[in-house]
């Protein structure tokens, strides 16, 4: 009897052995397949941009090219040098670091702070106040267009990138008055009432008491607010033109109006330069926007 | 004078009636604790005290002096609260210091004040760690110490202690004693747990639905409860609430327990009635705690009553017993080296001494 229970134990054994390997299988199987259907487009991009035309138009999108060739790199960062019509990235990359810096400074800060009043110094209607903010997340960007427009030209900022940063600046609002909100919501109460035994006041307790415990969220919010604008095609291309137009806008432009042949290489290049500085921020600050956002606040 | 007086005060969270009508006052140097079951608005009331939140109507006043609109922190008054809310980024000497840098004190006086209080309360290997790097005892200790810095005219706690582990408890129950012991500093105290209040307060106020039920010492809270709340809510087991009826003729008075016959009647003419006409045939409650019961007969009053055990729960030290007295549920308690056996008759002893009697209708006492 117990032999035979023994082997029949070995058999199973034997069995779930051989189906976890074939799922496990599976798994890196369907992992892999999704994983080169996302990498893929950037394998392309790459290789193409270190590519001559000639060889764009001898091989196929995947051919290696014959020898690294990083000439459209430097066509599409500073340009081929002679007078009108040569479109290159520099001086709209400084434009929109010019305002990506500033807007995103300042929607951070001003939604740390009505995060801060919001969740601390509750007042009547401010469940409604929220609320409203929220619909800003929510309110398409095409929605805005006109009224911001006006709004720009009133104030006399229209086609700047000051008018930009303050665009930027307002629609980030809602979402970083959110993500702060959330984080101010689990820190307990108890922390600005004793504060204000303490003789601290309104803004010392923001800034000396919860700003400085802040820091993931904060993270969360810069990397969320500077991946939003950076990327912004649509306000860019709406409320500048010209000289101050963004990174996003420029490459647009450089794409679309090439009047000769269409270079790949210079375009793939300057579509990777656009997009490194999210890349550069997310790497670098990419562990806390997980923490940040899966961590509740500090205990005790 | 009065170090607190609490006159009239009420307060109301939209149309949600908090407080109702507190009157309340404290000697200097007592330790009064606010007891009640949660959301009876004891710690409410603390917050008021601290200036906090706002009053609806009523004042508050601290040596003699209407605070009802001074700012917390120049009320002269400290706090310690439940999560302890030491500030996070600062380290425990930064956070003992900051209400004095807020209030400007010099930087000797500060030095002074840190050096004092971090070794009375044996903190000082800690100043430089930060809250999170504390255990919860040393986080209570530390958040004690910031208190205690600021020399304040009344210590206010808001449940100190029920974060931490129950032997830690009662550990920081002792300190919290000697504390008051030492320095003699007015004390309001917020918890809901009733061996604390008993343990530590001079004198205790009992809370529910925002009114206080009866505020008087230790003793009195719990040999002359007032109301039956009052007597359900302190002890453990709850005081025995047997309903019934008194019997008067001539002068001599008994109660009737409801379901049992006539002839089962417990004198009560040694209790001490508020006022003793009227009341024959009154409904009350007979209260007893269950450790007035007793296996044999101790005292010459008390009274023999037969029962019936249902349920016996050992508990180490001692034993609760379950008993069915005419229908009706009654605990006693017994050191747990007696043996009771379940299900047949026997004799227990009621102490009449101890008998607490509230009229059914106004659950008061009478």
């Amino acid at each position: 009897m117990s032999v035979n229970i023994n082997t029949s134990y070995k058999q199973l054994e034997q069995k779930s052995k051989i189906t976890n390997l074939m799922l496990r299988w599976f798994l890196y199987f369907v992992l892999i397949l999704f994983a080169s259907y996302f990498i893929f487009p950037l394998y392309v991009m790459i290789v193409t941009s270190l590519k001559t035309m000639e060889e764009i138009r001898q091989g196929t999108l995947l051919t290696w090219p014959s020898q690294l060739n990083f000439e459209s790199w430097g066509v599409a960062w500073g340009g081929r040098g002679y007078g009108a019509g040569d479109t290159f990235l520099r001086p709209y990359f400084w434009n929109s670091i010019k305002m990506v810096v500033p807007a995103v400074f300042f929607s951070t800060f001003i939604g740390a702070m009505s995060g801060y009043v919001l969740t601390k110094w509750r007042f009547k209607g401010d469940k409604w106040v929220f609320l409203f903010l929220l619909f800003g997340c929510f309110i398409p960007y095409q929605a805005i267009l006109l009224p911001m427009a006006r709004t720009l030209g009133v104030l006399g900022i229209s086609n700047s990138i000051i008018g930009l940063v303050v665009v930027h600046s307002v629609y980030g609002i809602p979402f970083t008055t959110l993500f702060f909100r959330n984080y101010y919501v689990s820190i307990p109460n108890e922390l600005v009432k004793a504060a204000r035994i303490d003789g601290a006041g309104f803004f010392k307790i923001f800034f000396k008491i919860l700003l400085p415990i802040s820091a993931p969220i904060i993270v969360v919010t810069v990397i969320w607010q500077f991946t939003q604008i950076w990327n912004d095609f649509l306000f860019g291309s709406t409320f500048s033109f010209g000289e101050a137009a963004p990174i996003q806008v420029a490459l647009n432009n450089m794409v679309l109006s090439s009047t000769s042949v269409k270079e790949y290489n210079v375009d793939m290049a300057s579509a990777i330069i656009a997009g490194i500085p999210t890349l550069i921020v997310y790497v670098l600050a990419g562990k806390y926007f997980i923490r940040g956002l899966t961590s509740g606040a500090v205990k005790g | 004078m009065k170090t607190l007086r609490i006159e009239n005060l009420s307060k109301n969270f939209g149309s949600t009636e908090v407080l109702k009508k507190i009157n309340l006052d404290i000697d200097e140097g007592n330790f009064l604790v606010l007891l009640g079951p949660s959301g009876c608005g004891k710690s409410t009331l603390l917050n008021i005290i601290a200036g906090l939140e706002t009053i609806n109507e009523g004042k508050v006043y601290i040596d003699d002096y209407n605070v009802s609109k001074v700012e917390p922190k120049d009320r002269n008054i400290a706090m310690v609260f439940q999560s302890y809310a030491l500030y996070p980024s600062m380290n425990v000497r930064e956070n003992m210091i900051f209400g004095l840098k807020q209030a400007k004190t010099s930087k000797e006086k500060i030095e002074e004040q840190l050096k004092k209080v971090s070794s009375f309360l044996k903190v000082d290997e800690l100043l430089h760690r930060k809250p999170s790097q504390l255990s919860g005892g040393q986080r209570q200790r530390v958040a004690i110490g910031r208190a205690l810095v600021r020399e304040p005219r009344i210590f206010l706690f808001d449940e100190p202690l029920s974060n931490l582990d129950a032997k830690l408890r009662v550990e920081m129950r002792r300190e919290i004693k000697k504390l008051h012991q030492t320095l003699k500093t007015t004390v309001v105290y917020v918890t809901h747990d009733q061996t604390e209040a008993m343990s530590l307060g001079t004198k205790i106020a009992i809370m529910n639905h925002g009114v206080i039920q009866q505020n008087d010492t230790p003793e009195n809270i719990y040999n002359k409860p007032n109301n039956t709340f009052v007597a359900d809510f302190i002890g453990s087991p709850s005081m025995n609430l047997i309903e019934g009826r008194l019997i008067q003729n001539s002068d001599k008075i008994s109660f009737v327990a409801e379901g049992s016959e006539k002839s089962t009647q417990i004198p009560v003419d040694n209790y001490n009635f508020k006022s003793s006409t009227n009341l024959n045939d009154k409904q009350i409650y007979f209260g007893i705690r269950p450790e007035h019961i007793h296996f044999k007969k101790l005292n010459e009053n008390d009274f023999e009553v037969n029962f019936k055990a249902n349920l016996s729960e050992y508990i180490g030290h001692e034993q609760i017993i379950t008993f069915n007295f005419s229908n009706q549920e009654i605990l006693a308690k017994f050191p747990s080296t007696i043996n009771i056996e379940l299900n047949k008759d026997m004799k227990l002893y009621f102490d009449l001494s101890q008998i607490s009697i509230f009229d059914k209708t106004s659950k008061e006492r009478i």
